[in-house]
């Protein structure tokens, strides 16, 4: 079935290629355009390996521009910028920033870069230890670099920036560390703050006030202040949880909000508005539009974390402009744009901590038995702590089948909350976790594939461990997902046959890419380097003989071999 | 039924010292490390006292305490680590001994460790150091600290069998 390379071949091919002089060369030249489908991908081979010496994750999407491709590492971070027009594509220039070695012990869950932006000749990124750097994108000057994070009060930017005309927008992260969390605006040019808004406390910090309505929360003023016990939500999490994306004709910028802090949810009683939850902001002033709270006194330390779609679908009848949020509880939502209201929510794999949506609060119903209480184990929690999606693992959706292809995690923990103490710079987490794999272990993870008109799983792919990487759905009508045990995978989007595989030095948790050259040939790249939530287990010095390593994920993912190789980054098209 | 009362008056009574003197504090604060910052001379006085961050099991109880108390457990989990390494693996990346692990929580280290100096006295900071070193049980330790009240996730400090790789079931 498997029409790829042989294992055997494949790797006499990567030993070649890493023993020439540049540490890789194969010809990117190509004769004849061709576009990659669903009838050839299977002879689809290896064009490019490069070495990016890293082991940790690589969850970055590489960005191609005019026979360019530029590459972010993970922190401490490096920027290549390669020239695909030479035959060995050689580095044009190479970025690295100073980097804050506090950072390093700040990276809970996935330590591992999102990448970069490019805009107007500039390439932005975010740094892990908090810096937003503007980079001249011809020859990797810097332009610009602000301090926007402090990295001793453990916060730090985890999500790459968004580029939209002449502003750059961020958000920060480090909920684990009771940092509260904000959305700002940057002027591209200078590197000067347009505005910042929090996700949680008084309204004018939020930037509630004119224009911002929503139907799910009460019609009070200062929520961000009044759910929260006295001044929790100073030190109340809510970082950015996951990319956010830009409606341009509606102007909205649409973020997610992360998980409250401490985990502990009984040391915290109250909604928590405004973390674990949907925010549009208007784009311009950063003033609120909407809110949406998906999972409010989150219990679980899921945030509203998943991915973001964009979508202008036939709903019902009608042509609508959606957003279409598969979220780490389990859930895909389908959202109205404009005004953040919930058309339908329905679980895409098999949860216990919640019991279906409420209408009228647009929220889950939790289910009582699966409540942590201060020194008591609740077991058997599902989906784990990690969420069911989400973090490196971004979905995807097709048109022209109409489903959404979203990367899985199918595991379940123990959870006993603690009395948490905050202080700045270590966690305030309060959790004692442990992740459990489902009872068949071959099956912790999958790529599945979901209707989003008629609200149905259509297809799914089992994986044995949580696919953690990002997932790329072509015009060709093919997907591409990478898993945490190596393997690079194109199935047929219409029904999850598989069609090509390839198994690459280490795991795949980046973001798969495809780009068409100016001969018309389309390429796809991806980048290996074990990472994500999960890889944790494989990357640092971990013992799995304590249950609660690596967050609980040591319980669950005990197969997982630290990557003897560095971390890779792989080309492909058709020969 | 008098000789048990006899045999039971010779039990010498394990101390506990729930207060130090002022004075001890601050000789205790004493170590004299490395150039390096790793390894060094113990305070005389830990030695004069006969080590009781090393084999009091009252000292190791009140560690285990403060380890769950001051957030070591975010970072390091019960020993398996997560952003920071595991406590229990028998590798140490500055130093196993005493005065190694007093000054990674006293100073701090670069690539994460925040220092304690300003948040727990000197005794805590020995005591938390006692306890981090029965984590591991990679040697004979001839006290333990106080039994477990919360989530059993690893076998008990000085039961854990020896830090090699050992493929366990999970647990269910």
């Amino acid at each position: 079935m498997f029409a790829g390379l042989r294992p055997r071949r494949m790797l006499l091919c990567t030993a070649v290629l890493l023993a020439s002089a540049s540490g890789f060369a194969v010809s990117l030249q190509s004769s004849a355009a061709s576009d990659i489908d669903v009838g050839n991908v299977g002879g689809m081979t290896l064009r490019l390996a490069l070495p990016i010496r890293q082991t940790s994750g690589s969850a970055g999407r590489a960005i191609f521009d005019h026979d360019r491709l530029f590459v972010i590492t993970p922190f401490p971070h490096s920027v290549l910028a390669l020239n695909l027009a030479r035959t060995d594509a050689s580095v044009l220039w190479r970025y690295s920033p100073r980097a804050d070695g506090m950072a390093a012990g700040l990276a809970t869950g996935h330590v591992t870069t999102d990448g970069a932006v490019l805009s107007a000749g500039r390439l932005f990124l975010n740094t892990f230890d908090g810096h937003t750097i503007a980079l001249d994108a011809a020859t990797g000057g810097v332009v610009w670099d602000v301090a926007m994070a402090d990295v001793e009060r453990g916060e730090t930017l985890l999500v790459a920036p968004l580029a939209i005309d002449d502003r750059i927008y961020i958000g920060n992260s480090g909920s684990d560390f009771g940092v509260r969390g904000w959305m700002a605006a940057l002027n591209a040019a200078t590197g000067r703050m347009l505005w910042k808004r929090y996700n949680a406390g008084p309204d004018v910090e939020v930037g509630i006030g004119e224009g911002f309505s929503s139907p799910y929360l009460p019609r009070e003023p200062d929520l961000g202040v009044t759910s929260w016990p006295a001044n929790a939500w100073q030190q109340g999490g809510g970082g950015l949880a996951d990319a956010p994306i830009y409606d341009a004709p509606l102007g909205l910028l649409i973020h997610t909000t992360g998980h409250p802090a401490p985990m502990n949810a009984e040391q915290r009683p109250g909604a928590n508005y405004f973390t674990s939850g949907l925010f549009a902001r208007d784009a311009l002033s950063g003033d609120a539009r909407w809110f949406v709270p998906i999972n409010p006194h989150d219990l679980y330390g899921f945030g509203a974390a998943g991915s973001l779609i964009p979508a202008d679908i036939h709903w019902q009848g009608n042509n609508r402009a959606v957003l279409i949020h598969p979220d780490a509880n389990g859930m895909v939502y389908v959202l109205d744009r404009s005004s953040g209201q919930i058309l339908s929510a329905h679980p895409f794999l098999e949860v216990n901590a919640s019991e279906g949506l409420d209408a009228r609060s647009g929220t889950l119903r939790g289910n009582p038995a699966k409540a942590a209480h201060v020194n008591s184990t609740t077991r058997d929690i599902c989906p784990a702590w990690p969420g069911a999606t989400g973090g490196t693992a971004r979905a995807a959706f097709a048109p022209q089948t109409g489903l959404l292809y979203i990367p899985v995690s199918r595991l379940c923990m123990d959870m006993e909350a603690r009395q948490a103490s905050f202080m700045p710079g270590t966690p305030y987490m309060g959790a004692n976790l442990r992740i459990k794999p489902p009872r068949d272990s071959n099956r912790r993870g999958a790529l599945l594939a979901w209707d989003v008109a008629a609200g149905r799983l259509a297809w799914s792919a089992d994986e044995s461990l949580p696919v953690e990487s990002g997932v790329l759905a072509t015009a060709g009508g093919v997907v591409f997902y990478g898993t945490l045990d190596g393997w690079f995978k194109a199935v047929d989007a219409s029904s999850g046959r598989p069609l090509w595989q390839f198994h690459a030095a280490s795991a795949i948790v980046g973001q798969p890419i495809g780009f068409q050259r100016a001969d018309g040939r389309q390429y796809i790249a991806v980048a290996a380097g074990v990472g994500g939530a999960a890889g944790a287990v494989a990357q640092k010095e971990i013992d799995i003989r304590d249950a609660t390593a690596a967050r609980g994920y040591a319980n669950a993912i005990r197969d997982l071999k630290p990557a003897a190789t560095d971390g890779m980054l792989y080309i492909f098209s058709l020969p | 039924m008098l000789l048990i009362a006899l045999a039971l008056l010779a039990c010498k009574r394990e101390a506990r010292e729930l207060r130090t003197d002022p004075p001890a504090t601050d000789a205790l604060n004493g170590v004299v490390p490395m150039a390096n910052r790793i390894n060094g001379g113990l305070p005389r006085i830990f030695i004069a006292q006969g080590s009781p961050y090393e084999n009091n099991a009252y000292q190791l109880g009140q560690g285990k305490r403060l380890y769950d108390w001051f957030n070591c457990k975010g970072c390091h989990a019960n020993g398996g680590g997560a952003s920071g390494p595991a406590l229990t693996d028998g590798r140490w990346r500055y130093g196993p001994d005493p005065v190694s692990i007093f000054l990674t929580i006293r100073d701090g280290r670069p690539h994460g460790m925040p220092a304690f100096a300003n948040r727990l006295t000197t005794e805590q900071i020995w005591q938390l150091t006692g306890y981090v070193r029965t984590m591991g049980a990679y040697s004979a330790q001839t006290a333990a600290p106080s039994r477990n009240d919360e989530m059993q996730s690893r076998p008990a400090e000085n039961r854990a069998p020896a830090a090699t790789e050992i493929r366990m079931p999970p647990s269910r």
